[in-house]
């Protein structure tokens, strides 16, 4: 985990909702292989930073960037980039859970189908490698052929996870990947980004604190769309530097 | 307690009522205007059919058993034998009483029509020409109407002074009292049943048969033909021209005033009226465009896919938006193109919207009479063949139901067909709906769990 060679890098990176800025001038590196945080308290910007990573916000009418947001040194706003391949290199978990109305399988097979050629047998050993790694094979494994819409919440948002992987990225990007999931159903979820921790890069939004805390290695606090402080989490929880984070962690606003 | 008796509660009561009453009314509405195209439409399939029907099935379509209409023929003619005895010796007592012939002359020539109406040609009659009067009446319910014309004569009753005349049947008998041709009226009554030998059959080929001589005979397969094609291949032309306008506008029409403005367009032209697009179809298919040089499927087609498209193209629009975002999301963020995501994700989500959308354009079209009349329909034509499917005229269903109960020549004799139409439109039209509400809940319970 060296800090020398981030895998993505903002520069003075603004998003901005028909010139309202979201997001404004944030620069930060996110480290190769660990888990980074985003907190922060509702309409901060914290999920427009998220989804300015893999240009998910090009889908949002009147929505544009300035500055820089860097993949492995290469700015991927500039003009000529492949939106497709960048969102290949980059999967992606939603707040609610989406699997596609279809079956388990075809959900996990979706994005391997979509970019390589397969043959029969290595999609399914990609099937089941994938969803191995989302801890979900054990229990799905007699019905994949079931529809996907059938499974729990939980095991739906695993399935997700799943999906993304199927594609083999680099990086995931999770936005509030348990806050419509149960308790239990969201231990599970932790122990998973435990598990991918050091396989990929994960950045994840979260309005909960303890989350953050558990398990991220770093955390980058966001308010109003600047960054208000960015470090390692375990300094950033017991020692903030910023007065207005400390405010936030310590339940003054939010 | 008193709450019951609050203007929220009596109200609320008022509009439960008019709502039940509106249902029940609708229902009655359904049911008195099903009941008779039911009852009457089934009489064109099922009905009591004399030997003239079965010997003209053979003869024109070479189906039955030969042998035994052959003798059920010749045993009906048998039973006829007495009664043409009758027809001759009145013929020859006229011969020598003049004063009988200037009497009744001009009237026994009348009934001998009806005869010749209810049996066929008279022995001694040269061949006639038309085929309906070749044969008797294939229908018994016909026969009994002919019978009374033949026992009767038809009077105009205007003594009450009013100068609306009322109509009287003056039993025919009278007229002819003493003389020789009296004992053909007792015939009539009694003996009817074994000169034309009525049974109970089931004309199921009403619908595949070719019709004769002005559909007095056969069934309504050119019509059938006719609207099938047309419905099909209008929707074929229609569905993906919808369904591409859909998609398009969905997702990937920019929002602005000129997309606002063809959407306007588009539910504009759901309200022209038909006939409208009648009219614009011949100016436009055949005489601009000249795809046939006249009436065609083809122009018919294209008139009904436009005019089905509004339709088609609004009902998959509002499937294709009505797919959670979530899905198109999940597939971009897969890296799936914008195609690749309707192709693979929204078009299957949206098939249930999408083919209620078709079914119920596929319904309009193959009803719709005013744009197929300038375009397509002719009252009398052979069923389209093979090689000329598309470039030919064709009558259809909807247009030759309304042809046959106006401008018929004898629009009386064939009320069985124009029920039996009738009958047979809504029935396709109904068992289009039903395939359309089966095949919809087959796909929507494949998406859910």
């Amino acid at each position: 985990m060296s800090e020398e060679n981030p895998h993505v890098k903002a520069r003075e990176f603004s998003v901005l909702y028909r010139d309202r800025p979201a997001v404004k001038k944030v620069t930060l590196s996110i480290v190769r292989g660990a888990v980074t945080a985003i907190i922060g308290p509702s309409g901060c910007g914290k999920s427009t930073l998220l989804r300015a990573v893999n240009r998910m916000n090009d889908l949002i009418p009147g929505c544009r960037t300035e500055g820089e947001l860097l993949l492995d040194g290469e700015n991927i706003y500039a003009p000529g980039i492949d939106v497709v391949a960048l969102r290949r290199r980059i999967g992606m978990v939603f707040q609610k859970p989406n699997p596609f109305p279809k079956s388990i399988f075809d959900n996990v097979a979706y994005g391997p189908r979509l970019h390589g050629r397969l043959t029969r047998q290595e999609l399914a050993e990609r099937v089941e490698q994938s969803l191995r790694r989302a801890a979900l094979w054990e229990e799905v494994s007699d019905r994949l052929h079931t529809n996907a819409l059938g499974l729990s919440g939980g095991q739906q948002q695993r399935l997700c996870i799943a999906r993304a992987l199927a594609v083999e990225p680099e990086m995931l990007l999770m936005d509030e990947p348990t806050s419509a999931l149960d308790p239990r159903a969201t231990t599970r979820i932790e122990d998973l980004i435990a598990e991918l921790r050091g396989s990929y890069t994960i950045l994840i939004v979260t309005h909960n604190m303890q989350q953050a805390a558990r398990v991220s290695d770093y955390t980058a606090f966001l308010y109003e769309g600047d960054l208000i402080e960015f470090g390692p989490t375990r300094d950033l929880f017991t020692r903030p530097r910023e007065k207005q984070t400390e405010d936030y962690l310590t339940g003054r606003f939010g | 307690m008193r709450a019951y008796y609050s203007t929220r509660h009596v109200l609320d009561r008022a509009f439960s009522g008019l709502g039940y009453g509106s249902v029940a009314l609708m229902a009655l509405a359904l049911v008195a205007l099903l009941g008779p195209i039911i009852g009457k439409g089934l009489g064109a399939y099922w009905f009591r059919g004399t030997v003239e029907f079965r010997l003209f099935v053979l003869e024109r379509f070479h189906r039955g058993n030969a042998k035994k209409i052959g003798i059920e023929h010749r045993e009906a003619m048998r039973a006829r034998e007495p009664f043409w005895a009758v027809l001759r010796a009145f013929e020859a007592e006229m011969e020598s009483d003049s004063a009988l012939r200037r009497r009744v002359g001009k009237d026994y020539h009348r009934f001998q029509s009806h005869i010749r109406e209810l049996l066929g040609p008279i022995p001694g009659d040269s061949p006639p020409l038309l085929m309906r009067q070749q044969y008797g009446q294939t229908r018994w319910d016909r026969a009994l109407v002919k019978r009374h014309q033949a026992l009767h004569i038809e009077e105009w009753d205007y003594g009450d002074g009013t100068g609306m005349g009322v109509r009287v049947w003056k039993p025919r008998r009278l007229l002819y009292a003493g003389t020789a041709l009296e004992p053909a009226f007792d015939l009539l009554e009694n003996h009817l049943e074994a000169m034309l030998r009525p049974r109970w059959t089931w004309y199921g080929r009403f619908l595949t048969d070719e019709s004769f001589d002005a559909h007095f005979f056969g069934g309504i397969w050119a019509e059938m033909l006719g609207t099938l094609c047309l419905t099909v291949f209008a929707m074929l032309v229609a569905t993906p021209i919808g369904v591409l306008s859909a998609i398009y506008l969905s997702e990937y029409a920019p929002e602005g005033k000129l997309i606002h403005l063809l959407r306007l367009f588009i539910n504009t032209l759901a309200g022209v009226p038909s006939i409208v697009f009648g009219l614009f179809g011949m100016a436009f298919f055949i005489h601009a465009l000249n795809v046939t040089p006249s009436k065609s499927v083809l122009a018919g087609s294209f008139t009904l896919a436009l005019l089905v498209l509004p339709t088609l193209i609004r009902a998959s629009e509002e499937a294709i938006r009505a797919v959670p975002q979530a899905y198109r999301e999940a597939a971009f963020s897969l890296g799936a193109s914008r195609w690749h995501t309707v192709a693979t994700i929204l078009l299957p989500a949206a098939l249930p919207g999408i083919l209620t959308g078709t079914v119920i354009s596929l319904g309009r079209a193959a009803g719709e009479t005013a744009p197929i009349i300038f375009t397509a329909a002719v009252s009398m034509g052979e069923p389209l063949r093979w090689g000329r499917l598309l470039t030919a005229p064709t009558p259809a269903l909807p247009w030759n139901l309304y042809n046959l109960c106006t401008e018929h020549a004898a629009v009386d004799e064939i009320r069985h067909v124009q029920f039996g139409m009738a009958l047979t439109l809504v029935a396709l039209v109904l068992l289009l709906n039903m395939a359309g509400i089966f095949l919809r809940a087959r796909v929507s319970r494949q998406l859910k769990v």
